[in-house]
């Protein structure tokens, strides 16, 4: 699998999420995804950028453009130097939320994609990589 | 029915905003003593779980306040995507478009005054 391309992209304040989903948007449309998928990628990137700022305390978000043989898709890494996620099943639970009782957990935001990998570790920060593949 | 208060979002509000127009929406509910208000979602190309929860605040909070919501103009793969993403807007009224909206609004505010009107009026029993 290749990255044949990356950008990074702050992602510390409430302004740095529509940042994220306007970037997001423009990587997507220039691979040609379709409007649902699109839509769908953009959206969770904005779940995850906002936990990123609102529980990671503000991080990064790398963007890779992949290619698999035929297959071309999106990846979204976010990284924070956070207080971690405590109990990430829990984080992944429908309806779960800690925070000021906006966040619906990642479960939702998992279904919007094709790939959802997070890792966390208490005191140094978690990580949250996406993919959507483009459809063909 | 009294004044609609016709919202209409047209660019993509970071969250602080979100906030400051449930807010005013509130404010304004009050200050005119509406019994609707339609907000026109349709420039919207992404509603997340936070603009998806104001949402849903604004039509309790205006409920609480005697008045109806209706979201008008929701892009189909945004309701694909809410859906996907676990949030269905559970007590917010929804309509195709602004007209379809006006005309949701009225029968809302109509039936939930109409009981007002039709009690003690044998004619309407049933």
């Amino acid at each position: 699998m290749l990255t044949t391309r990356t950008e990074q992209v702050v992602v510390r304040e409430q302004h740095d999420i529509v940042n994220v989903r306007q970037v997001v948007r423009s990587w997507s449309l220039a691979l040609g995804f379709g409007l649902v998928d699109l839509t769908k990628l953009v959206t969770a990137a904005s779940e995850i950028a906002r936990n990123t700022v609102e529980y990671g305390g503000g991080g990064t978000l790398q963007i890779e453009e992949l290619r698999d043989g035929l297959r071309q898709g999106v990846r979204l890494v976010f990284e924070d130097q956070g207080p971690g996620i405590a109990d990430i099943e829990r984080a992944m639970t429908d309806g779960y939320s800690t925070g000021t009782g906006m966040g619906l957990g990642l479960g939702g935001t998992k279904r919007l994609v094709d790939e959802f990998d997070i890792s966390s570790t208490r005191g140094a920060g978690t990580r949250v990589a996406i993919t959507k593949w483009k459809r063909r | 029915m009294g004044p609609v208060l016709l919202v209409s979002i047209q660019v993509d509000l970071h969250d602080q905003l979100a906030l400051s127009l449930q807010d005013d929406l509130t404010n304004a509910i009050t200050t005119h003593g509406s019994k609707g208000v339609l907000i026109d979602i349709s420039a919207l190309s992404v509603v997340d779980s936070f603009m998806g929860r104001m949402l849903a605040n604004i039509a309790g909070i205006a409920r609480v306040l005697d008045a109806v919501t209706v979201v008008v103009g929701m892009q189909p793969a945004v309701a694909i995507t809410l859906v996907e993403l676990g949030l269905s807007l559970e007590g917010v009224r929804t309509a195709l478009n602004i007209e379809k909206g006006i005309t949701m609004l009225r029968a809302a505010v109509a039936h939930r005054d109409g009981p007002l009107h039709v009690m003690g009026d044998a004619d309407d029993a049933d």
